[in-house]
């Protein structure tokens, strides 16, 4: 009885866009729902660092790189963040890091697609940046407090970084034939995954609606990618690009863009690990993790030998005697 | 002359930040990858505020990019030590040791210099270099002293680099002649700091201070390592593909 009582006040102050926050209580399915979505963001943030660090190296002018470097560190820096909102609700990074590492928890897809040209990195800003900030722009109206706090400092690194990707596009568009040709390229590559970022279609969501009552989302999966199609289309018409779907066209009765059907079975190979590069991406986290042990290690022991040396020093000594 | 000493600056910053990118989404830790980063950044940062200042002295109308991605590897005017590879997180940071103090003490010289550009350029670095000098020193102490297996790894990477830390404070003669006209670093002046404070370090990390004196050297002058070569491969892949395009 007193459970179903906190059950309908815990609702009702969602109801009242009240924000949920750590200290809350709140149905244990709310924070398992919670912790799973942010550790997965965080964890895509993480793998999200590797196809476009695999250009910076190759970056093609001084200024680029810095964009670059400075954009794959504030996606270390969310996943710092969304980490730590993840522990407001009792998680543990160490636990959540394991469970990626394990294949146990999921990331974005998106990120198991390879980088293969320059204007990867300019799509990859403008689609995939693009998709992200549509679903993180409701995240910062998302119930529980911390997630939606986070949102919203995430969301401003983000416009800039789509900002620069656009720009990249840009500059190729209207650059040389060659140039032209890779940002084509780059589009044909990155259109459907993005639009499969916004995952399954309603119908089958499994964990869409709960999450709506919840207010942890407030769109639908086809609502958004509704939404970023729309966005996106006139934006590829302004670069002089070619979406590389042939039946996307102008819907005057819903005043939306038509497009074409999503290869799901592409897309639930992809979650099942059959990417072009979920293996790689995986290994590559494992390998930083496995070679950086002895360096957390020492981090470790230093920092008990300095407190140790503290407790035994002449003052303390002093002190205690 | 100052063409050719801008560039002896820029281009160690250049490589290094190149290598240190190298690192980016690879390191121990979160905390370390967006540390590596910010290094990279900021050396990156200064290479192109160096090579702008070096185009507009040499007034051909170069740019910076023309400077970092056409030139070959004996036009670069780098140490050897930062071209050498990133191995593994000791080396990385006794690379990185090693390069912040002589840094640190040089731009701490520089913000005397004659020259008014460079006074001021390195009064705004020293701030980025006094951060990297820390991060550098605290690794070196937490390695150093801190496990068997870490002390172990580090005194390996002491060993193999500690051959290229004497060219950073051995003058060439672009070194000498900008020192006597009182535009660049005295060199023989912060050798004393700079081996000081190198073995005030490495005794705190209880590392054991090599006792090889021979030094290669060469970078300054064009002579380098078979590493240069990749680095530039990769760095200069785009531009030299495609040529005369803006990215």
């Amino acid at each position: 009885m007193t459970h179903l009582n906190l059950e309908d006040q815990f609702q009702a102050k969602i109801d009242a866009e009240t924000k949920i926050e750590p200290k809350d209580w709140m149905p244990e399915a709310y924070r398992k729902t919670l912790i799973r979505q942010i550790s997965q963001h965080a964890h895509s943030e993480i793998v999200g660092m590797l196809p476009e660090g695999n250009w910076i190296t190759r970056a093609p002018s001084l200024r680029r790189k810095l964009i670059l470097l400075a954009k794959v560190q504030d996606e270390a820096g969310h996943g710092l963040y969304l980490y730590s909102a993840a522990e407001t609700l009792g998680a543990n990074r160490d636990e959540l890091v394991q469970q990626l590492l394990t294949g146990k928890a999921k990331y974005s897809s998106i990120f198991n697609y390879p980088t293969t040209s320059w204007a990867d990195i300019g799509a990859i800003g403008w689609l995939v940046d693009g998709a992200a900030i549509m679903n993180q722009v409701m995240l910062t109206r998302a119930s529980y407090g911390p997630y939606a706090r986070a949102m919203v400092r995430i969301c401003k690194e983000e416009s800039f970084h789509q900002r620069q990707g656009y720009e990249i596009m840009m500059t190729m568009a209207k650059g040389s034939p060659a140039q032209k040709q890779m940002a084509q390229d780059a589009l044909n590559r990155w259109w459907w995954p993005s639009l499969m970022m916004f995952g399954p279609k309603d119908d089958d969501s499994a964990h869409s609606e709960q999450s709506m009552k919840w207010k942890i989302k407030r769109k639908s999966n086809d609502e958004l990618r509704q939404q970023f199609v729309d966005v996106t289309v006139p934006q590829a018409e302004y670069l002089g690009l070619t979406i590389p779907d042939p039946d996307l066209q102008w819907n005057e009765d819903r005043g939306h863009y038509d497009f074409g059907e999503i290869n799901w079975e592409e897309f639930w190979n992809v979650v099942k690990g059959n990417g072009p590069c979920n293996r790689q991406r995986i290994q590559a986290r494992v390998k930083a993790y496995e070679d950086g042990a002895w360096v957390r290690e020492a981090a470790v022991a230093y920092a008990e030998k300095k407190d140790q040396r503290k407790l035994v020093s002449p003052k303390a000594q002093a002190e205690a005697a | 002359m100052i063409f050719k000493y801008l560039l002896q600056l820029g281009d160690n910053a250049l490589i290094l930040g190149h290598r240190l990118g190298e690192w980016c989404g690879h390191a121990p830790e979160l905390e370390i990858d967006m540390a590596l980063t910010n290094i990279a950044l900021d050396l990156t940062g200064q290479a192109r505020n160096l090579f702008q200042r070096a185009a507009e002295i040499e007034g051909k109308g170069r740019t910076e990019d023309d400077i970092a991605y056409l030139r070959d590897a004996w036009d670069f005017r780098n140490v050897l030590l930062v071209e050498q590879p990133n191995e593994d997180f000791a080396f990385t940071i006794v690379r990185q040791f090693f390069f912040d103090t002589f840094n640190y003490y040089a731009h701490q010289e520089l913000t005397k210099s004659k020259d008014e550009w460079l006074a001021g350029f390195a009064a705004k670095s020293l701030k980025e270099i006094t951060y990297h000098l820390r991060f550098s020193s605290e690794w070196m102490l937490r390695l150093g002293d801190g496990t068997e297996l870490s002390h172990q790894k580090l005194q390996t990477a002491l060993d193999e680099l500690w051959m290229y830390h004497g060219e950073l404070v051995q003058p060439n003669e672009v070194d000498l002649e900008l020192a006597k006209s009182g535009v660049g670093v005295d060199l023989e002046k912060i050798k004393p700091l700079f081996n000081e404070k190198i073995e005030e370090v490495l005794s705190k990390a209880t590392l054991n201070i090599p006792t090889d004196t021979w030094m290669q050297s060469g970078g300054k002058d064009g002579k380098h390592s078979e590493h240069l070569g990749y680095i530039l491969a990769d760095m200069q892949f785009l531009q030299r593909a495609y040529p005369g395009v803006e990215w």
